[in-house]
Protein backbone atom coordinates (compact mmCIF):
# COMPACT_ATOMS: atom_id res chain seq x y z
CA UNK A 1 0.00 0.00 0.00
CA UNK A 2 1.19 3.23 -1.00
CA UNK A 3 0.27 6.75 -2.78
CA UNK A 4 -2.11 5.82 -5.29
CA UNK A 5 -1.92 6.99 -8.66
CA UNK A 6 -5.49 9.01 -9.91
CA UNK A 7 -7.10 9.02 -12.47
CA UNK A 8 -8.78 12.51 -13.11
CA UNK A 9 -11.22 12.96 -15.45
CA UNK A 10 -11.60 16.59 -16.98
CA UNK A 11 -14.89 18.40 -17.99
CA UNK A 12 -13.88 21.02 -20.68
CA UNK A 13 -16.74 23.56 -20.38
CA UNK A 14 -18.04 25.88 -22.73
CA UNK A 15 -20.91 28.06 -21.83
CA UNK A 16 -22.20 26.19 -19.41
CA UNK A 17 -22.06 22.31 -21.31
CA UNK A 18 -19.15 20.16 -21.54
CA UNK A 19 -17.38 19.91 -25.02
CA UNK A 20 -14.83 17.95 -26.18
CA UNK A 21 -12.37 19.08 -29.18
CA UNK A 22 -9.68 17.75 -31.72
CA UNK A 23 -6.78 19.71 -31.09
CA UNK A 24 -8.38 22.46 -29.35
CA UNK A 25 -10.75 23.14 -32.54
CA UNK A 26 -13.96 21.04 -33.75
CA UNK A 27 -16.16 21.03 -30.43
CA UNK A 28 -18.59 18.13 -29.47
CA UNK A 29 -21.09 18.43 -26.95
CA UNK A 30 -21.05 16.08 -24.05
CA UNK A 31 -23.47 17.31 -21.70
CA UNK A 32 -24.48 18.78 -18.50
CA UNK A 33 -21.17 19.78 -16.28
CA UNK A 34 -23.25 18.56 -12.75
CA UNK A 35 -24.09 15.35 -14.14
CA UNK A 36 -21.52 14.68 -15.37
CA UNK A 37 -18.74 15.61 -12.43
CA UNK A 38 -21.45 13.27 -10.09
CA UNK A 39 -21.38 10.77 -12.42
CA UNK A 40 -18.00 10.41 -12.27
CA UNK A 41 -17.58 10.89 -8.48
CA UNK A 42 -20.26 7.58 -8.52
CA UNK A 43 -17.86 5.97 -10.74
CA UNK A 44 -14.96 6.36 -8.09
CA UNK A 45 -12.76 9.50 -9.58
CA UNK A 46 -10.29 10.45 -7.18
CA UNK A 47 -10.79 14.00 -8.45
CA UNK A 48 -12.14 16.07 -10.77
CA UNK A 49 -10.80 19.09 -13.07
CA UNK A 50 -12.72 21.57 -14.33
CA UNK A 51 -11.83 23.74 -17.59
CA UNK A 52 -14.01 26.62 -18.33
CA UNK A 53 -12.42 27.42 -21.95
CA UNK A 54 -15.32 29.75 -22.56
CA UNK A 55 -12.91 32.04 -21.22
CA UNK A 56 -14.70 35.69 -21.50
CA UNK A 57 -15.66 37.66 -18.22
CA UNK A 58 -19.19 37.41 -19.26
CA UNK A 59 -18.86 33.72 -18.93
CA UNK A 60 -17.04 34.01 -14.85
CA UNK A 61 -20.51 33.88 -12.63
CA UNK A 62 -22.15 30.70 -14.96
CA UNK A 63 -18.62 29.02 -13.88
CA UNK A 64 -19.24 29.84 -10.08
CA UNK A 65 -22.54 28.84 -10.18
CA UNK A 66 -21.20 25.36 -11.90
CA UNK A 67 -18.78 24.95 -9.40
CA UNK A 68 -21.29 25.99 -6.16
CA UNK A 69 -22.96 23.53 -7.94
CA UNK A 70 -20.12 20.32 -8.93
CA UNK A 71 -19.04 20.92 -4.82
CA UNK A 72 -22.52 20.19 -3.37
CA UNK A 73 -22.75 16.73 -5.10
CA UNK A 74 -18.93 15.87 -5.52
CA UNK A 75 -16.83 14.95 -2.35
CA UNK A 76 -13.56 14.60 -3.90
CA UNK A 77 -11.17 17.16 -5.15
CA UNK A 78 -12.11 19.78 -7.64
CA UNK A 79 -9.47 21.57 -9.16
CA UNK A 80 -10.89 24.92 -11.73
CA UNK A 81 -8.85 26.44 -14.32
CA UNK A 82 -9.25 28.82 -17.56
CA UNK A 83 -9.01 32.10 -17.16
CA UNK A 84 -7.51 32.32 -14.10
CA UNK A 85 -5.63 35.41 -13.87
CA UNK A 86 -5.56 37.38 -10.32
CA UNK A 87 -5.64 36.49 -7.06
CA UNK A 88 -9.22 37.55 -6.35
CA UNK A 89 -9.85 34.95 -8.99
CA UNK A 90 -8.36 32.60 -7.38
CA UNK A 91 -10.61 34.12 -4.14
CA UNK A 92 -13.74 33.37 -5.67
CA UNK A 93 -13.30 29.93 -7.37
CA UNK A 94 -11.91 28.39 -3.66
CA UNK A 95 -15.08 30.63 -1.87
CA UNK A 96 -16.93 28.51 -4.39
CA UNK A 97 -16.08 25.59 -3.61
CA UNK A 98 -12.54 24.37 -5.69
CA UNK A 99 -9.87 22.96 -3.75
CA UNK A 100 -7.31 24.08 -6.23
CA UNK A 101 -7.23 26.21 -9.49
CA UNK A 102 -5.24 25.65 -12.46
CA UNK A 103 -3.11 28.87 -13.87
CA UNK A 104 -2.13 28.66 -17.24
CA UNK A 105 -0.95 31.67 -19.68
CA UNK A 106 -0.74 33.95 -16.76
CA UNK A 107 1.30 32.45 -15.24
CA UNK A 108 3.47 32.34 -18.55
CA UNK A 109 2.83 36.20 -18.91
CA UNK A 110 3.57 36.80 -15.55
CA UNK A 111 5.09 34.10 -13.20
CA UNK A 112 5.44 36.35 -10.25
CA UNK A 113 1.37 35.66 -10.26
CA UNK A 114 2.24 32.22 -9.47
CA UNK A 115 4.78 33.12 -6.27
CA UNK A 116 1.97 35.34 -4.90
CA UNK A 117 -0.89 32.97 -5.54
CA UNK A 118 1.20 29.97 -3.48
CA UNK A 119 2.13 32.13 -0.96
CA UNK A 120 -1.70 33.48 -0.53
CA UNK A 121 -3.65 30.65 -1.12
CA UNK A 122 -0.54 27.52 0.10
CA UNK A 123 1.25 25.63 -2.71
CA UNK A 124 -1.30 22.45 -2.10
CA UNK A 125 -4.23 24.62 -4.06
CA UNK A 126 -1.87 26.01 -7.09
CA UNK A 127 -1.85 23.84 -10.13
CA UNK A 128 0.62 24.94 -13.24
CA UNK A 129 -1.13 23.88 -16.36
CA UNK A 130 1.28 23.76 -19.35
CA UNK A 131 0.65 23.22 -23.05
CA UNK A 132 3.80 21.77 -24.40
CA UNK A 133 4.28 21.36 -28.33
CA UNK A 134 7.49 19.09 -29.54
CA UNK A 135 9.37 21.21 -32.40
CA UNK A 136 12.55 19.14 -32.00
CA UNK A 137 14.19 15.80 -30.89
CA UNK A 138 14.03 16.11 -27.09
CA UNK A 139 12.46 19.68 -27.27
CA UNK A 140 9.31 20.93 -26.27
CA UNK A 141 7.82 24.61 -25.87
CA UNK A 142 5.23 26.10 -24.48
CA UNK A 143 2.34 27.21 -26.35
CA UNK A 144 -0.60 29.62 -25.45
CA UNK A 145 -4.26 30.21 -26.61
CA UNK A 146 -5.38 26.96 -26.85
CA UNK A 147 -1.75 25.63 -28.96
CA UNK A 148 -2.38 28.50 -31.43
CA UNK A 149 0.51 30.83 -29.78
CA UNK A 150 4.53 29.79 -29.43
CA UNK A 151 6.28 31.34 -26.68
CA UNK A 152 9.47 30.26 -27.33
CA UNK A 153 9.60 28.80 -23.38
CA UNK A 154 11.64 25.17 -23.04
CA UNK A 155 8.68 23.33 -21.21
CA UNK A 156 11.03 21.21 -18.98
CA UNK A 157 13.07 24.22 -17.95
CA UNK A 158 9.48 25.91 -17.52
CA UNK A 159 7.97 23.31 -15.42
CA UNK A 160 11.58 23.35 -13.25
CA UNK A 161 10.89 27.48 -12.80
CA UNK A 162 7.30 27.10 -11.90
CA UNK A 163 8.00 24.33 -9.46
CA UNK A 164 10.32 26.89 -7.53
CA UNK A 165 7.86 29.24 -7.64
CA UNK A 166 5.40 27.47 -5.71
CA UNK A 167 3.68 25.72 -7.87
CA UNK A 168 2.22 22.87 -5.99
CA UNK A 169 1.59 19.94 -9.09
CA UNK A 170 1.75 20.62 -12.77
CA UNK A 171 -0.91 19.84 -15.40
CA UNK A 172 1.02 19.02 -18.50
CA UNK A 173 -1.03 18.73 -21.77
CA UNK A 174 0.13 17.68 -24.78
CA UNK A 175 -1.19 19.95 -27.60
CA UNK A 176 -0.05 17.65 -30.47
CA UNK A 177 -1.84 14.63 -28.60
CA UNK A 178 -4.82 16.46 -26.96
CA UNK A 179 -8.19 15.14 -28.67
CA UNK A 180 -6.15 12.46 -31.01
CA UNK A 181 -6.31 9.36 -28.85
CA UNK A 182 -2.93 8.23 -30.19
CA UNK A 183 -1.44 8.23 -26.45
CA UNK A 184 0.17 10.80 -24.08
CA UNK A 185 3.34 12.14 -25.01
CA UNK A 186 5.48 9.62 -22.65
CA UNK A 187 8.75 11.80 -23.80
CA UNK A 188 7.78 15.36 -22.40
CA UNK A 189 6.21 13.98 -19.53
CA UNK A 190 9.34 11.71 -18.58
CA UNK A 191 11.37 14.61 -19.21
CA UNK A 192 9.17 17.32 -16.81
CA UNK A 193 8.83 14.30 -14.33
CA UNK A 194 12.59 13.27 -14.00
CA UNK A 195 12.85 17.51 -13.01
CA UNK A 196 10.61 18.06 -10.42
CA UNK A 197 9.98 16.98 -7.47
CA UNK A 198 6.12 17.99 -7.47
CA UNK A 199 3.59 16.01 -8.74
CA UNK A 200 2.69 15.71 -12.42
CA UNK A 201 -0.53 14.85 -14.01
CA UNK A 202 -0.40 13.39 -17.72
CA UNK A 203 -2.32 14.93 -20.02
CA UNK A 204 -3.83 14.64 -23.77
CA UNK A 205 -4.12 11.87 -26.14
CA UNK A 206 -5.83 9.19 -24.31
CA UNK A 207 -7.78 7.30 -26.56
CA UNK A 208 -7.51 3.66 -24.72
CA UNK A 209 -7.06 2.03 -20.88
CA UNK A 210 -3.66 1.00 -21.88
CA UNK A 211 -2.53 4.54 -22.66
CA UNK A 212 -2.92 5.45 -19.07
CA UNK A 213 -1.16 2.81 -18.14
CA UNK A 214 1.61 3.44 -20.41
CA UNK A 215 1.60 7.60 -18.69
CA UNK A 216 2.38 5.97 -15.23
CA UNK A 217 4.48 3.30 -15.94
CA UNK A 218 7.14 4.58 -18.52
CA UNK A 219 5.84 8.77 -18.27
CA UNK A 220 6.42 8.44 -14.51
CA UNK A 221 3.32 10.93 -14.14
CA UNK A 222 1.71 10.92 -10.42
CA UNK A 223 -2.47 11.02 -12.29
CA UNK A 224 -3.60 10.81 -15.34
CA UNK A 225 -6.14 13.32 -17.33
CA UNK A 226 -8.78 12.04 -19.58
CA UNK A 227 -11.55 13.58 -20.70
CA UNK A 228 -13.29 12.05 -24.08
CA UNK A 229 -12.88 8.17 -23.18
CA UNK A 230 -15.05 8.83 -20.26
CA UNK A 231 -17.78 11.59 -21.71
CA UNK A 232 -18.59 9.37 -24.50
CA UNK A 233 -19.48 6.05 -22.48
CA UNK A 234 -16.52 4.23 -23.60
CA UNK A 235 -14.98 3.64 -20.63
CA UNK A 236 -16.48 3.90 -16.95
CA UNK A 237 -13.79 5.49 -14.22
CA UNK A 238 -14.02 2.28 -12.39
CA UNK A 239 -13.08 0.16 -15.14
CA UNK A 240 -9.97 2.22 -16.10
CA UNK A 241 -9.08 1.63 -12.04
CA UNK A 242 -9.45 -1.61 -12.61
CA UNK A 243 -7.19 -1.63 -15.47
CA UNK A 244 -4.39 -0.18 -14.31
CA UNK A 245 -4.80 -1.84 -11.00
CA UNK A 246 -4.34 -5.14 -12.86
CA UNK A 247 -1.04 -3.88 -14.22
CA UNK A 248 0.32 -3.65 -11.25
CA UNK A 249 -0.15 -0.02 -10.39
CA UNK A 250 -1.37 1.37 -7.18
CA UNK A 251 -4.76 2.63 -7.18
CA UNK A 252 -7.59 3.53 -5.03
CA UNK A 253 -10.49 1.00 -5.42
CA UNK A 254 -12.32 0.64 -2.34
CA UNK B 1 -26.64 20.82 18.11
CA UNK B 2 -24.58 23.60 17.21
CA UNK B 3 -21.43 23.43 14.72
CA UNK B 4 -19.26 26.15 14.25
CA UNK B 5 -16.60 25.95 11.81
CA UNK B 6 -14.07 28.63 12.99
CA UNK B 7 -13.61 31.77 10.60
CA UNK B 8 -9.99 33.16 10.65
CA UNK B 9 -10.17 33.55 6.62
CA UNK B 10 -8.24 30.71 5.68
CA UNK B 11 -10.34 27.67 5.45
CA UNK B 12 -12.45 25.83 2.80
CA UNK B 13 -15.65 25.96 4.61
CA UNK B 14 -17.99 25.38 2.03
CA UNK B 15 -16.79 21.64 1.17
CA UNK B 16 -16.61 20.70 4.76
CA UNK B 17 -20.31 22.38 5.13
CA UNK B 18 -21.33 20.67 1.74
CA UNK B 19 -20.30 17.28 3.93
CA UNK B 20 -22.55 18.11 6.56
CA UNK B 21 -24.93 19.12 5.21
CA UNK B 22 -25.02 15.85 3.42
CA UNK B 23 -25.00 13.87 6.28
CA UNK B 24 -27.83 15.87 7.60
CA UNK B 25 -26.35 18.64 9.48
CA UNK B 26 -26.49 21.97 9.79
CA UNK B 27 -23.18 24.12 10.45
CA UNK B 28 -22.68 27.64 10.72
CA UNK B 29 -18.98 29.71 10.01
CA UNK B 30 -18.26 32.23 13.05
CA UNK B 31 -15.72 34.09 14.51
CA UNK B 32 -17.76 35.65 17.36
CA UNK B 33 -16.54 34.29 20.68
CA UNK B 34 -19.78 33.99 21.91
CA UNK B 35 -21.05 31.80 19.39
CA UNK B 36 -17.64 29.82 19.53
CA UNK B 37 -18.42 29.08 23.25
CA UNK B 38 -21.73 28.04 23.06
CA UNK B 39 -20.88 25.38 20.44
CA UNK B 40 -21.24 21.55 20.76
CA UNK B 41 -18.97 20.74 18.07
CA UNK B 42 -15.90 23.27 16.90
CA UNK B 43 -14.04 22.37 13.35
CA UNK B 44 -11.34 23.92 12.60
CA UNK B 45 -10.48 23.88 8.88
CA UNK B 46 -7.71 25.41 6.97
CA UNK B 47 -5.74 25.38 3.92
CA UNK B 48 -2.02 27.44 3.70
CA UNK B 49 0.58 28.62 5.79
CA UNK B 50 1.07 28.02 9.59
CA UNK B 51 2.26 31.30 10.30
CA UNK B 52 -0.21 33.20 8.86
CA UNK B 53 -3.45 30.99 9.89
CA UNK B 54 -1.65 31.69 13.87
CA UNK B 55 -1.43 35.56 13.43
CA UNK B 56 -4.78 35.69 11.83
CA UNK B 57 -6.42 33.73 15.16
CA UNK B 58 -4.01 35.68 17.46
CA UNK B 59 -5.29 38.66 16.11
CA UNK B 60 -8.58 38.07 16.28
CA UNK B 61 -8.33 36.65 19.37
CA UNK B 62 -9.24 32.76 18.49
CA UNK B 63 -6.65 31.23 20.11
CA UNK B 64 -7.61 31.71 23.29
CA UNK B 65 -11.52 30.89 23.21
CA UNK B 66 -10.52 27.74 20.82
CA UNK B 67 -8.21 26.77 23.89
CA UNK B 68 -10.66 27.64 26.67
CA UNK B 69 -13.67 25.65 24.49
CA UNK B 70 -11.00 22.68 24.18
CA UNK B 71 -10.05 22.41 27.27
CA UNK B 72 -12.76 23.72 29.90
CA UNK B 73 -15.62 23.57 28.12
CA UNK B 74 -14.65 20.43 26.65
CA UNK B 75 -16.57 20.88 23.76
CA UNK B 76 -15.44 18.18 20.95
CA UNK B 77 -12.99 20.30 18.41
CA UNK B 78 -11.78 18.82 15.31
CA UNK B 79 -9.10 20.14 13.25
CA UNK B 80 -8.63 19.49 9.29
CA UNK B 81 -5.41 19.89 7.48
CA UNK B 82 -3.70 23.09 8.70
CA UNK B 83 -6.11 23.08 11.07
CA UNK B 84 -5.08 19.68 13.11
CA UNK B 85 -1.64 21.23 12.66
CA UNK B 86 -2.74 24.25 14.48
CA UNK B 87 -3.66 22.08 17.65
CA UNK B 88 0.11 20.91 18.35
CA UNK B 89 2.98 23.08 19.89
CA UNK B 90 5.13 24.37 17.30
CA UNK B 91 5.68 24.30 13.17
CA UNK B 92 9.01 24.95 10.99
CA UNK B 93 6.86 26.10 8.35
CA UNK B 94 8.37 29.85 7.45
CA UNK B 95 10.56 29.61 10.83
CA UNK B 96 9.49 28.39 13.88
CA UNK B 97 5.79 29.24 14.89
CA UNK B 98 3.97 28.56 18.04
CA UNK B 99 0.53 26.79 17.43
CA UNK B 100 -2.69 26.34 20.10
CA UNK B 101 -0.82 23.78 21.92
CA UNK B 102 -3.83 21.23 22.27
CA UNK B 103 -1.74 18.86 21.55
CA UNK B 104 2.42 18.63 22.52
CA UNK B 105 3.25 17.58 18.83
CA UNK B 106 5.70 19.21 16.61
CA UNK B 107 5.25 19.99 12.70
CA UNK B 108 8.16 19.65 10.44
CA UNK B 109 8.38 19.47 6.61
CA UNK B 110 8.35 15.81 4.92
CA UNK B 111 11.26 14.22 4.11
CA UNK B 112 11.66 15.18 0.75
CA UNK B 113 15.38 13.09 0.58
CA UNK B 114 13.86 9.90 0.08
CA UNK B 115 12.23 9.06 -3.51
CA UNK B 116 8.97 11.13 -2.93
CA UNK B 117 7.05 14.20 -4.31
CA UNK B 118 6.25 17.29 -2.05
CA UNK B 119 3.83 18.46 -1.44
CA UNK B 120 2.08 14.77 -0.78
CA UNK B 121 -1.18 14.99 -3.08
CA UNK B 122 -3.68 12.08 -3.42
CA UNK B 123 -5.22 9.54 -2.09
CA UNK B 124 -3.19 7.38 0.58
CA UNK B 125 -4.10 4.51 3.15
CA UNK B 126 -3.73 5.00 7.03
CA UNK B 127 -3.64 2.61 9.84
CA UNK B 128 -4.00 2.62 13.47
CA UNK B 129 -3.17 0.90 16.60
CA UNK B 130 -5.71 1.49 18.79
CA UNK B 131 -9.38 1.86 17.68
CA UNK B 132 -10.53 5.35 18.30
CA UNK B 133 -13.96 7.45 17.87
CA UNK B 134 -13.03 8.56 14.89
CA UNK B 135 -12.00 5.10 13.26
CA UNK B 136 -15.53 3.28 14.39
CA UNK B 137 -16.67 1.27 11.11
CA UNK B 138 -13.61 2.14 9.12
CA UNK B 139 -11.68 -0.25 7.65
CA UNK B 140 -7.89 -0.41 8.38
CA UNK B 141 -5.78 0.75 5.08
CA UNK B 142 -8.82 2.59 4.00
CA UNK B 143 -7.64 5.76 1.84
CA UNK B 144 -8.04 9.49 2.83
CA UNK B 145 -7.23 12.29 0.38
CA UNK B 146 -4.23 14.67 1.28
CA UNK B 147 -2.86 17.39 0.12
CA UNK B 148 0.47 18.88 2.38
CA UNK B 149 4.46 19.28 2.81
CA UNK B 150 4.21 19.33 6.57
CA UNK B 151 3.42 17.05 8.95
CA UNK B 152 2.85 16.12 12.48
CA UNK B 153 4.95 14.22 14.99
CA UNK B 154 3.94 11.72 17.86
CA UNK B 155 5.51 13.13 20.45
CA UNK B 156 2.30 13.16 22.80
CA UNK B 157 2.75 9.85 24.11
CA UNK B 158 -0.93 10.40 25.85
CA UNK B 159 -3.18 10.27 22.44
CA UNK B 160 -4.69 7.90 20.41
CA UNK B 161 -2.96 8.09 16.68
CA UNK B 162 -4.18 7.02 13.30
CA UNK B 163 -1.07 6.79 10.75
CA UNK B 164 0.24 6.99 7.28
CA UNK B 165 3.37 6.28 5.80
CA UNK B 166 5.09 8.45 3.22
CA UNK B 167 8.52 8.87 3.01
CA UNK B 168 8.22 8.85 6.61
CA UNK B 169 5.83 7.56 8.77
CA UNK B 170 3.84 10.75 10.12
CA UNK B 171 0.15 11.43 12.63
CA UNK B 172 -2.60 11.21 9.99
CA UNK B 173 -4.95 11.90 12.48
CA UNK B 174 -5.31 11.68 16.53
CA UNK B 175 -7.56 11.98 19.24
CA UNK B 176 -7.07 13.17 22.83
CA UNK B 177 -9.65 13.67 25.10
CA UNK B 178 -11.76 15.44 23.22
CA UNK B 179 -9.36 17.44 20.62
CA UNK B 180 -8.98 15.62 17.20
CA UNK B 181 -7.23 15.76 13.97
CA UNK B 182 -7.09 15.16 10.45
CA UNK B 183 -4.22 16.09 8.23
CA UNK B 184 -6.22 14.55 5.30
CA UNK B 185 -9.59 15.99 4.25
CA UNK B 186 -12.58 13.58 5.17
CA UNK B 187 -14.19 16.21 3.12
CA UNK B 188 -13.06 14.97 0.12
CA UNK B 189 -12.65 11.69 0.58
CA UNK B 190 -16.02 10.01 -1.03
CA UNK B 191 -17.53 7.53 1.61
CA UNK B 192 -14.68 6.82 3.98
CA UNK B 193 -14.42 10.82 4.73
CA UNK B 194 -18.35 11.29 5.34
CA UNK B 195 -17.76 8.33 7.63
CA UNK B 196 -15.65 9.77 9.65
CA UNK B 197 -17.11 12.92 9.98
CA UNK B 198 -20.50 11.44 10.66
CA UNK B 199 -18.34 9.58 13.94
CA UNK B 200 -17.00 12.65 15.06
CA UNK B 201 -20.50 14.31 14.61
CA UNK B 202 -21.82 11.49 16.59
CA UNK B 203 -19.27 12.28 19.74
CA UNK B 204 -21.16 13.81 22.85
CA UNK B 205 -19.36 16.27 24.78
CA UNK B 206 -17.86 15.05 28.15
Amino acid sequence: MALAKRIIPCLDVDKGRVVKGVNFVGIRDAGDPVEIAKRYNDQGADEITFLDITASHEGRDTTVHMVEAIAEQVFIPLTVGGGIRELDDIRRMLNAGADKVSINSAAVYNPEFVKAASDKFGAQCIVVAIDAKQVGDNHWEIFTHGGRKATGINAVEWAVKMAEFGAGEILLTSMDRDGVKSGFDLGVTRAIVDSVNIPVIASGGVGNLDHLVDGVKIGHADAVLAASIFHFGEYTVQQAKQHMAAAGIEMRLD
Amino acid sequence: MIITLIDYGMGNHLSVRNALKRLGYDSSVSQDPAVIKSSDLIILPGVGSFRRAMENLNRLGLSEVIRLAATENGTPTLGICLGMQLLGSESTEDGVCEGLRLIENKITKLDGSSDIRIPHVGFNNVYWETNNDLTVDINQNSDFYFTHSYAMKDDDKTADYIYCDYGMPFVAGFRKENVFGVQFHPEKSQKNGLKLLKNFLEIKRA
